[in-house]
């Protein structure tokens, strides 16, 4: 007699209540499962009370946490089934799979990780599944394995009743069919593509013959995919297996438990554990008894939690439902198709926006492992304390100063990792202002360790192995649900400082997905400068900042076209505050890349503001100035758009407005009237043409102008009001002097400069010569 | 009865011959082939009613044709409805088949689609439950004789399908006089003392369109009633296309506009530009965009391409050129002025001045929105 081999689907809820029956009614003395030995010590923990599944077993490389591996397990995994029966009943449990110290080795080799490898059905070249379902007339694999498998014995279907009186149903008989399944389909497909499951069966014939000899033939289960059941029954001779396992390569690998979450167990999170739905499945295993009626119930109170008006008479019409389009599609029961057309069509009134909640919450739901505390340390804390070392940067409980200079290695290194850790919530380290230094090169921190952050590091575990990869993923899942634009941009400057460029672009297409949505024109206006900020930092440390900059030229495009619409029908307030949204955004543009024109563009939004009459006073003002000082704007222009806004038909606050968007704050404003007489005399007849009542009204306006000037300027101002226009404009520009130096230039004293200046440039006299005689 | 009479009659030369009529001879190989169960006064098992719908070639050779082309979950949880207690509601925006697949449906179960009250703001409660013939009252009393069943009526009395076009256009008190017909599956006559109670076999189908304003919503206790299937757009941009130009080309036709075969890239475009705008994403998945307050159906796409022809017809060269459309676009996207318009802008800016070959297009529509 042969072994009990017991061959599953992984995380298949009636493969879980299968095994459970074959192992009760076989009781063997060991139980040998699909998994790397390495783990065999830490398998007493599963019994441990503080143990909750979904867990993980964790391999990773000693010297190299980024190098790892998982096998999750969930509370409807044959696996731990098995394992919970075989801590329960005394019999010996093993793992029997190839050590993970050679599987993470040939990963560094081979494309696939091992998690894909172990945990996955075999689906890259050949799905075994899927070529059996094909054969049933299905065109869904999993649905065709729900059918004939998961679903079985989840509730006692009219033929199978019929069969209970005859007699117990045969707790062996499903895992014998399946094998003579995979047996056949091994037959013409051999190894299915997959070169390394060899490699892993020969180890696990050789840990079945080990096992054999202790336990004797009947003494033994194994728990394994059902793929590998063929292999496993074939006879081969110890020296061929241990020929095929000759000259593997090796790591020294460190195992633990991590806590695992429904979520990652689903399939769309990436870690490849192959299903999507384990909340529906965690349900069918929990069940007692009529699976479909408990989960319309449990369904009706998500909804009704919600405050989505379910009655009891729509759950049993969606029971209804479900059942009898199950019949019509011939299946044995209703599956997680039926019973979610059947919510859609009758609770969400044909909708699929409350039944995205049914699928979050339910199918997949939130349940989240725990770990005792007993378990081995997370790689997380390794990595760290290798980088603490590597870097000396020692954890100290003394609170101290750091300051770095990123312009060197090691200084940047530091900073990466601080800025990384702080993202993990583990606030080692603050930034602190640094020594008056403005330059984006310099760093300052304030370091102080604290005994709690250890804890937040176990906890940051969940997120990966590594600092680098656990900042990653955490970056990643804060950009899925960050709701705010700015908390986004926040975001991509912090993964630009800690240095992720793997999160950088899901950070990025975040960012250019809220911006897109986003209605509110001073939202993106806000977002803009923080990203050209960014882009510029992304410069100091090297980054790649192309996708950065295509969001950012994206975002500046969008503002481009929101702004003009966004500035008609402000109040004060609300136009003071899109001024300065303008001014942000001019000043974002210029640091912009212009490979796009977007500076044409945006000089096109400020000449159309400019010009715009819904637009208030201070924005047109601001929006001609802008124009101005880059020089887009002639000087006539300027002067025709100034008398424009300050002509008698204008309100005069509405102009006392534009007086202050064009001239006023601490811009230099002052000095563009000092210089052309032009403006500051429209500004004067304007001024002297307010009657007394507007004056009262325009005052706090001007003086709020006038009053950011410089007191130099200021006087200068005043005592060029007081000359009198007449006597300005019968003067040039050039000998316009400033108060307190003659009119004209006096050659003999400019002369005298000239060789030093020379000096200072560098240049030779005839050179300087050329240009003072351009300059006169 | 009449009715029915004289559609049976002019059946071959009506303009538009009922669904059970135009393919009974698939009914008819369907009804021979199906072994499956039959619910009482059913013609066809749920199943062949999904076949007939999606169409499939049956053992004995005859093939059936597809007369929706859509999700076939829809199909099965719509005929699943009608096998169970429960009315079944289609909703979706206009241009999505509903009628099309209430009267398939209705035929195939009932083998008689005629049992239709069409839904409008003025529909009384006689056309819902009955009217009397008052010669007849007055010469006689009110007796059975003297009432006028309603197609409501006459589908429970014979266990039939009946169907309501448009329900949400029929006023408010109107529709709730359907709770009692669905719920206790009665409808009490109390001039006469009597009821008449649902046959098994009776159900309901009604259409809806989800996206129109000022309509009459159901109340909860109605909706109750209904099990809800919302009829999609076509799935992918080769269908819509598709379906574009041959109703683009059937309009054409009978509007004597020129024949534009090389208008299909224009047909193309335009329906790439309602479905990014509609779906708030562009094709390749990269960029989101903001969706304006229209509907942007099919049924508008096939409007701007007609209404596109016309111009390139009648103003240009008879070839369906970007400029043709465009107008039409920006009169189809931009419903509301200040809030459309610059979701448009900001599509156009963002989107379509980037794209490979769209040149021409992003000009004409700057020149129109100008």
């Amino acid at each position: 007699m042969t072994p009990l081999l017991l061959g599953v689907r992984h995380h298949g809820p009636g493969s879980a209540r299968a095994v459970r029956a074959a192992l009760e009614a076989a009781a063997p003395a060991a139980v040998l499962i699909e998994g790397p030995p390495e783990g065999d010590a830490l398998l007493p923990l599963a019994a441990d009370e503080q143990m909750r599944p979904p867990v993980a077993l964790l391999a990773h490389a000693a010297d190299d946490p980024g190098k790892a591996a998982f096998w999750p397990l969930a509370e409807f995994s044959p696996e731990w089934v098995a394992i919970r029966w075989a801590l329960a009943n005394g019999a010996a449990v093993r793992f029997i799979d190839l050590p993970a110290a050679h599987s993470l080795a040939l990963t560094g080799e081979a494309g696939p990780g091992p998690e894909d490898a172990s945990e996955e059905t075999p689906d890259v070249r050949v799905d075994p599944i899927a070529v059996l379902a094909g054969a049933a007339g299905y065109d869904d694999p999993e649905r065709w394995w729900e059918d004939v498998v998961e679903l079985r014995g989840a509730r006692p279907v009219p033929g199978a009743s019929a069969d209970g009186a005859a007699g117990e149903p045969d707790p062996f008989a499903p895992f014998a069919a399946l094998a003579e399944a995979m047996a056949a389909l091994r037959e013409t497909y051999g190894h299915g593509g997959h070169d390394r499951d060899l490699v892993r069966e020969a180890f696990m014939r050789l840990q079945l013959r080990a096992a054999k000899k202790e336990f004797g033939d009947e003494g033994v289960a194994v728990v394994c995919g059902a793929w590998h059941v063929p292999a496993l029954m074939t006879a081969t001779t110890v020296a061929a297996d241990k020929a095929v396992l000759k000259g593997l390569p090796k790591v020294r690998t460190d195992m633990t438990w991590v806590p695992w979450t429904h979520r990652r167990l689903a399939r769309r999170s990436g870690y490849g554990a192959g299903i999507d739905s384990p909340g529906w499945y965690g349900h069918l295993f929990g069940a007692l008894d009529r699976p479909v009626e408990r989960w319309m119930t449990k369904v009706a109170r998500l909804f009704r939690d919600e405050d989505r008006m379910v009655s009891s008479a729509h759950v049993i019409e969606a029971v209804r439902l479900a059942e009898t389009l199950a019949v019509m599609r011939g299946r044995p029961l209703a599956g997680l198709t039926e019973t979610v057309d059947a919510v859609r069509a009758v609770m969400c009134d044909g909708s699929d926006v409350p039944l995205d909640l049914v699928r979050d919450r339910l199918i997949v739901g939130d349940v989240l492992g725990e770990v005792p505390d007993t378990a081995p340390a997370v790689p997380l804390q390794r990595d760290l304390a290798r980088q603490q070392r590597s870097l000396r940067l020692k954890p100290e409980a003394l609170e101290r100063e750091l300051d770095l200079d990123l312009r060197k290695d090691t200084d940047a290194a530091k900073s990466r990792l601080l800025h990384r850790l702080r993202l993990l919530a583990v606030g080692w380290g603050e930034p602190a202002t640094g020594r008056g230094s403005t330059g984006t090169f310099r760093e300052s921190w304030r370091l102080r360790w604290e005994p709690e952050l250890s804890v937040k590091i176990a906890e940051a575990g969940v997120w990966g192995t590594t600092v680098l990869s656990a900042a990653t993923a955490k970056a990643e899942a804060q950009a899925g649900s960050a709701t705010a634009l700015a908390e986004v941009t926040a975001l991509a400057e912090q993964c630009l400082l800690a240095e992720l460029p793997d999160a950088l672009p899901v950070v990025m297409k975040a960012l250019a997905d809220r911006a897109a949505l986003d209605a509110d024109v001073s939202h993106l206006a806000q977002a803009l400068p923080a990203l050209a900020r960014s882009l510029r930092y992304g410069d100091v440390r090297a980054t790649d900042t192309a996708a950065l900059g295509e969001v950012a030229a994206g975002l500046a495009e969008r503002i481009c076209v929101g702004l003009p619409p966004a500035c008609a029908g402000l109040d004060a307030d609300g136009a003071d505050e899109m001024r300065g949204h303008v001014d942000g955004v001019h000043a974002a543009v210029g640091l912009l890349p212009d490979a796009e024109g977007i500076g044409e563009r945006w000089r096109s939004v400020l000449r159309k503001l400019s010009g715009r009459d819904s637009v208030p006073g201070v924005i047109r003002g601001r929006a001609a100035r802008l124009l101005l000082d880059e020089g887009h704007l002639e000087e006539d222009e300027a002067a025709r758009l100034m008398a424009l806004a300050l002509s008698p038909g204008t309100e005069p606050a509405a102009a006392a407005a534009w007086i202050e968007g064009f001239v006023g704050g601490a811009s230099g404003g002052g000095l563009l009237l000092v210089h052309d007489e032009r403006l500051l005399g429209l500004v004067d007849s304007w001024l002297t043409g307010v009657s007394a009542e507007a004056f009262t009204d325009v005052l706090p306006l001007l003086r709020r102008t006038f009053s950011a000037y410089e007191p130099g300027v200021r006087r200068t101002l005043g005592e060029l009001v007081r000359r009198g226009r007449g006597t300005a404009a019968a003067q040039t520009r050039t000998d316009a002097g400033i108060p307190g130096f003659g009119s004209g230039l006096d050659t003999a004293r400019a002369d005298a400069v000239l060789p030093v200046l020379g000096l200072l440039l560098g240049i030779d006299d005839n050179e300087l010569n050329n240009l003072a005689g351009v300059a006169g | 009865m009449t009715v029915s009479e004289t559609v049976a009659k002019a059946g071959n030369e009506a303009l538009r011959p009922h669904a059970e009529d135009a393919f009974a001879d698939e009914l008819k190989a369907l009804a021979a082939a199906d072994d499956r169960p039959r619910p009482v006064n059913w013609r066809l098992s749920p199943w062949a009613v999904a076949t007939y719908l999606l169409g499939g070639t049956l053992p004995d050779g005859t093939v059936i044709t597809p007369k929706y082309v859509g999700p076939r979950r829809i199909v099965e949880v719509a005929v699943t409805t009608l096998a169970t207690d429960r009315a079944l509601l289609l909703l979706g925006v206009p241009g999505t088949a509903k009628t099309w697949v209430s009267e398939h449906l209705s035929a195939a179960v009932s083998g008689d689609s005629t049992l239709l009250v069409q839904g409008t703001a003025g529909t009384p409660e006689e056309a819902i439950r009955y009217g009397w013939n008052y010669a007849q009252l007055l010469a006689h009393g009110p007796s059975r004789d003297a009432l006028v069943p309603s197609p409501v009526m006459r589908a429970m009395s014979e266990g039939m399908t009946a169907r309501v076009e448009e329900l949400t256009r029929i006023p408010a008190d109107v529709q709730d006089t359907l709770i009692t017909i669905l719920s206790e599956k009665t409808l009490p006559v109390p001039e006469l003392g009597q009821e008449v109670q649902a046959v098994r076999g009776f159900n309901l189908i009604a259409t809806a369109n989800d996206r129109d304003r000022g309509v009459n919503d159901l109340s909860s206790a109605l909706r109750r009633r209904f099990n809800t299937v919302v009829l999609p757009l076509p799935l992918t941009p080769e269908a819509e296309v598709d379906i574009v130009s041959r109703r683009v080309d059937q309009m054409g036709r009978s509007l004597d506009l020129p024949a534009a075969p090389e208008g299909l890239e224009e047909i193309r475009r335009v329906v790439t530009v309602f479905r990014e705008l509609r779906d708030g994403v562009s094709t390749d998945g990269r960029t989101k965009i903001k969706s304006p307050s229209g509907t942007l159906s099919t049924a508008e796409a096939i409007s701007v391409v007609t209404g596109g022809l016309a111009l390139a017809a009648h103003f240009g060269d008879g070839v369906l050129r970007p400029g043709d459309v465009a107008a039409g676009i920006l009169g189809a996207v931009v419903r509301d002025p200040a809030a459309d318009r610059v979701v448009w802008q900001e599509y156009l800016e963002t989107v379509v001045r980037e794209r490979e070959g769209w040149k021409d297009f992003y000009r004409a529509c700057r020149e129109v929105s100008a």
